[in-house]
């Protein structure tokens, strides 16, 4: 009973951060209709210059955070205004190429900058050994408690924006017609490279969180394109269209990840993620939560 | 008010618009007829910005509307009615006619402007918070009408309003249009393929034959004309 409660703690903690990942994925999918597959890159590239502040400049924590999550927006705008726009009115597949050349080369010029050869490891915001109860020790520290309570905001600040604000309506009406929305005076351009800018701002801070939850995460290539993986199944168990969706996607991929890495064999995580993209694409490929699968011609 | 003048547009090889002048007065409905493929909605593309003709030039209360970018021709007044789904209907009803009125600033306009919409479209009110989705086609035309009037423009462009809809709800549409003329001398160009209802209310018209005005004169002219309508009109 205590192990299963402390893979739930686990798995939760996990799923937020695969929330997140997920939620980029679905704000840009929403805005531009690209599934972003340079997102894992975008945010190992943000996390690294967060490294190079905090462990070889020695900065705080929060003053890289910060830069981190800047330097995402920067990175994301400009790659939507730069990559993405000149391939718009081509063919989907285009834009799905020029984001894995932007994987490439951001893996790359991490390696350039960085290495290759080591990986690095990233202070965690808060301590890492887990609360206790009475002669136990939970799997759940308080840097867990803040990366939910991170991701919780930041979800929460994005609803906000995206259902109460006139930005975020705006944003919404590009999103579902940029036609029309542009006839109503909308700027369609700024407001998609925008939404690309948040994508990437958010995954900047899901990278700095998850480079603190175990040592030798930060490298150019390998954990944070297994990030990518679960961020993308969270999605896809969302429905890929649906914010909220993704959100609770993440939550239930982590619970499952957690709950079969300790339960039947923990040699082979990011296999599991591959088995419930599977099985969700093949039961319900619109996702759980979607609202476009009675779609009308 | 609105002048157009010679306005070649084309799709490649296909001229959609082939040389069209019209000049629309303030406070006139102008009806814009033709078949299938005249031209009708390529006008009003052309003249909102949204397509670029070759040759031509188009002006709007004097200003150049061919060097306006399209998401300007709306805060110049200019409201345009796209052709069938123009309402976005993954958004609410309320949240369609807020996008009508993005630029105006001043909150308490906007909600006089909302109130005012519900107003002259009660079956809108009952549903303000739905997804547009859940609406007929009429009321979504009557949506994509109200939002378009969120805007206050002082010229409105519909394109083919009646597409779909039952005798008794366009003629409702057409009731409204004829309303907002007389008691706030809005301009509107309708495009129209139901020649008859478009003439009841219109003060001029044009009739388009594959990209040029064939005929252009009053609207009563037009509809008294018993061989004109056999050969253009379809009445």
């Amino acid at each position: 009973m205590f192990r299963f409660l402390n893979l739930t703690l686990n798995g939760v903690t996990n799923g937020m951060i695969y929330a997140a990942v997920a939620l980029a994925l679905v704000m840009i999918w929403r805005a531009t209709r690209i599934v972003n597959f340079a997102q894992g890159g975008m945010l190992m590239f943000t996390t690294f210059i967060a490294w190079d502040l905090a462990q070889v400049h020695h900065t705080s924590y929060w003053l890289a955070l910060v830069v981190a999550v800047a330097a995402g927006i920067v990175i994301g705008g400009l790659a939507e205004r730069l990559l993405v726009r000149p391939v718009e009115n081509g063919p989907p597949l285009n834009a799905v190429i020029v984001t894995l050349g932007l994987l490439i080369f951001l893996q790359a010029l991490a390696g350039m900058i960085w290495g290759n050869s080591q990986a690095h490891s990233y202070p965690p915001a808060f301590r890492f050994i887990g609360y206790k109860v009475g002669d136990h020790t939970l799997r759940f520290s308080p840097n867990d408690l803040f990366i939910v309570i991170s991701v919780l905001a930041v979800v929460i600040a994005l609803y906000l924006l995206f259902q109460r604000t006139s930005l975020g309506l705006q944003m919404r009406a590009s999103a579902f017609n940029p036609e029309v929305a542009r006839l109503l005076g909308v700027r369609v351009g700024r407001l998609l490279t925008l939404g690309w800018a948040l994508a990437a701002g958010l995954g900047a801070m899901v990278g700095v969180l998850v480079a603190g939850t175990s040592s030798g995460y930060v490298t150019p290539v390998g954990p944070f394109d297994a990030l990518l993986v679960y961020g993308f199944t969270a999605a896809v168990i969302g429905g890929l269209e649906s914010p909220g969706g993704a959100v609770v996607g993440g939550v239930v991929l982590g619970l499952i990840l957690s709950y079969a890495d300790s339960y039947i064999s923990n040699f082979i995580q990011t296999m599991y993620a591959f088995v419930v993209l599977i099985a969700v694409l093949m039961i319900r490929p619109n996702g759980l939560f979607s609202r476009t699968s009675e779609r009308r011609v | 008010m609105l002048k157009v003048e010679d306005v070649v547009t084309t799709y490649g090889a296909v001229r959609a618009l082939d040389g069209v002048s019209v000049t629309v007065e303030p406070g006139t409905i102008t009806a814009v007829l033709g078949a299938n493929g005249a031209g009708k909605t390529t006008l009003l593309r052309t003249i909102n910005g949204l397509v670029r003709p070759r040759e031509g030039r188009i002006s709007y209360e004097d200003r150049d509307l061919l060097r306006t970018h399209v998401d300007e021709v709306v805060r110049m007044g200019i409201a345009h009615v796209p052709e069938g789904r123009g309402v976005i209907t993954e958004l609410t009803v309320d949240e369609n006619l807020r996008l009508g009125a993005l630029w105006r600033s001043n909150r308490s306009e906007l909600q006089q402007s909302l109130t005012e919409m519900y107003e002259l479209f009660p079956p809108l009110a009952e549903r303000r918070n739905k997804p547009a989705d859940t609406l007929s086609g009429g009321e979504r035309q009557m949506l994509a009408i109200a939002r378009a009037l969120m805007s206050r423009p002082r010229l409105l462009l519909l394109d083919e309003p009646s597409l779909g809809l039952a005798p008794r709800i366009t003629g409702q549409i057409m009731a409204t249009l004829r309303r907002l003329r007389d008691e706030q001398s809005l301009t509107v160009v309708l495009v129209e393929q139901n020649a008859r209802s478009a003439l009841s209310v219109s003060d001029q018209a044009i009739v388009l034959n594959l990209g040029r005005v064939v005929v252009s004169g009053p609207a009563g002219d037009l509809a008294a004309d018993e061989k004109l309508r056999h050969a253009y009109l379809g009445f």
